[in-house]
């Protein structure tokens, strides 16, 4: 029973870094602009379809074709934000939101017709050699997923706290008039959160493509859990959403494992529907301190 | 022949939609001087500030500042070129913490890592306050502190000219008299100052010379003693 639920624990970490990263890119976007990005989970899946595209397709090896795959998917995060989210600046929420799930399905199409509905998988990082721990077992692909993870979120946490640029993120976000006058460029500023996003985004569906497959619509399922993570966490809380994260990642593999694995994508979204009744502001939100 | 003006606006005109808030606006302000604008609420004070700033869209008209042709600048080039902001209501990054909010104000000189901290010494000698509470989030100070942090982030822009836009709104009349001693001080130190303010009592005190705004336009323009003894200025806005 003990090794069981350690296998469980085992495998919700792994997905739960996935969700988290996707979560941190949702809470970073709504922070620096104010715009919830239903494409965030379509940053995930060209991240893992364009590595495959690269190295299968024009023979680079597959870091190489990662890094390219990254590359273009920043490139696209900066392209949404400067040609679909900037002309609507001052449009509300919903209008946003529209626009967001319009740019997504429209990523989903051009995946569709470049690579069709095939499944896709991509060769493990460093062999298929499960590791045991115990009675569970564990790839070394998921030390990728974990490891990889953690580096980010390490990286992102640093970037907002310990670099004048990040800051600068953070002042548009609280106070885009005022980031102005101070000399931040704000346009700018946008597009670096966008482009991080994406990156976020790319780099999660690449490390998590050789266990889970990929394919033009994975990101669909992947963005909805993301978007619970980061409500679980406390919308626009970037640590908050990163807990939510593993905590969703978790939650649904114990659940899969003791109830039922048809039950196991019900189970996240009867838990985002709890928060939302009764902790809106999710586990980890705190009211802001503020004096006028 | 007096030299050419640092600031100089000819004819500005601005809109919110179809609203028109100012209303071909003309004024100088030479290089050392304090000057103050005064008006009513909605005299388009606020306005005329954030059009020189860029962030409001001038709609006609010109601004030159040290010669230069900013009118359709974009605010971080005209903060670079030397012009700082003090906003109304303050407007500090009330997460953030105070000496961050000071340090984003230097952000232009971001790379000049031993200027910032000169600078932010300076700062923090003309207001101690700051010093002992600088790890604190600039949401939890007072309004008093708050439109200090204001006027010291701007400082740490090191601007040829400060807009302050009513430095004294909201301030307990003690914090007021304060502020203005801090903001002689600065000009005195070299400083050059546009002051708006509604308090034209306070205002044109401090003031080299003043101008009278009116649904945005100038109506009066004189030295600020001259303004404080005018008839007509003392009923519409000192009160008496």
């Amino acid at each position: 029973m003990f090794d069981q639920i350690l296998q469980f624990v085992l495998t919700g970490v792994t997905v739960g870094a996935t969700y988290a990263l996707v979560a941190l890119g949702f809470a970073i976007i709504y922070n620096a602009s104010d715009v919830v990005n239903f494409s965030q989970g379509e940053f995930v899946m060209l991240g893992a379809m364009g590595s495959i595209a690269f190295s299968a397709g024009n023979g680079l090896p597959l870091w190489l074709a990662a890094i390219c795959a990254v590359l273009l998917v920043i490139c696209v995060g900066m392209a949404l934000q400067r040609f679909a989210i900037a002309p609507a600046r001052g449009a509300s929420v919903v209008t946003t939101i529209i626009i967001t799930i319009g740019a997504s399905i429209f990523l989903r199409g051009v995946a569709l017709l470049l690579w069709g509905k095939d499944i896709f998988g991509m060769p493990h990082f460093s062999g298929e050699e499960p590791i045991k721990i115990g009675e569970a077992t564990l790839l070394p692909q998921n030390l990728w997923v974990m490891g990889g993870a953690s580096v980010l979120v390490l990286g992102v946490h640093y970037f907002f706290n310990h670099t004048t640029n990040g800051k600068a993120v953070l002042a548009c976000s609280c106070n885009r008039t005022a980031a102005q006058l101070v000399g931040i460029n704000v346009s700018r500023m946008m597009l670096i959160a966008y482009g991080l996003s994406a990156l976020l985004g790319s780099l999660a569906g690449i490390l998590v493509a050789p266990i889970t497959f990929t394919s033009y619509d994975a990101g669909v399922m992947l963005g909805l859990k993301g978007f619970s993570a980061a409500i679980l966490g406390g919308f626009g809380n970037p640590m908050g959403a990163v807990a939510g994260g593993l905590l969703l990642g978790l939650i649904e593999s114990l659940a899969a494992g003791l109830i039922s694995s048809g039950y196991k994508d019900a189970i996240g979204f009867v838990i985002l529907l709890l928060v939302l009744f009764f902790k809106p502001s999710g586990l980890f939100g705190k009211a802001s301190a503020e004096r006028v | 022949m007096p030299s050419e003006p640092l600031l100089k606006i000819a004819g500005l005109t601005s809109h919110y939609g179809p609203i028109q808030a100012l209303h071909g606006i003309s004024l100088e302000v030479n290089a050392g001087e304090l000057v103050a604008i005064v008006g009513a609420n909605g005299a388009g004070k606020t306005t005329l500030l954030l059009t020189l700033s860029g962030v409001q869209r001038a709609s006609g008209g010109s601004v030159h500042f040290g010669g230069n042709d900013i009118t359709r600048s974009a605010t971080h080039k005209i903060v670079q070129s030397g012009i700082c902001h003090v906003p109304e209501g303050r407007q500090v990054f009330a997460p953030l913490g105070v000496e961050d909010n000071l340090k984003l104000g230097g952000y232009c000189f971001r790379s000049d890592r031993v200027g910032l901290e000169q600078e932010l010494e300076k700062i923090y000698q003309l207001f101690p306050i700051l010093k002992e509470r600088r790890k604190q989030p600039a949401g939890t100070l007072s309004g008093g502190q708050q439109q200090m942090l204001a006027i010291g982030r701007a400082l740490l822009g090191r601007p040829r000219l400060l807009l302050l836009d009513e430095p004294s709104m909201g301030l307990a009349p003690l914090l007021v008299e304060e502020i203005f001693r801090v903001v002689r001080e600065l000009n005195d130190s070299g400083v050059t100052i546009l002051l708006v303010e509604q308090n034209a009592n306070a205002a044109l005190g401090i003031a080299d010379r003043g101008y009278v705004l009116e649904t945005g336009k100038v109506i009066l323009t004189a030295n600020a003693d001259e303004l404080l003894a005018n008839e007509a200025v003392r009923k519409a806005y000192l009160g008496h």
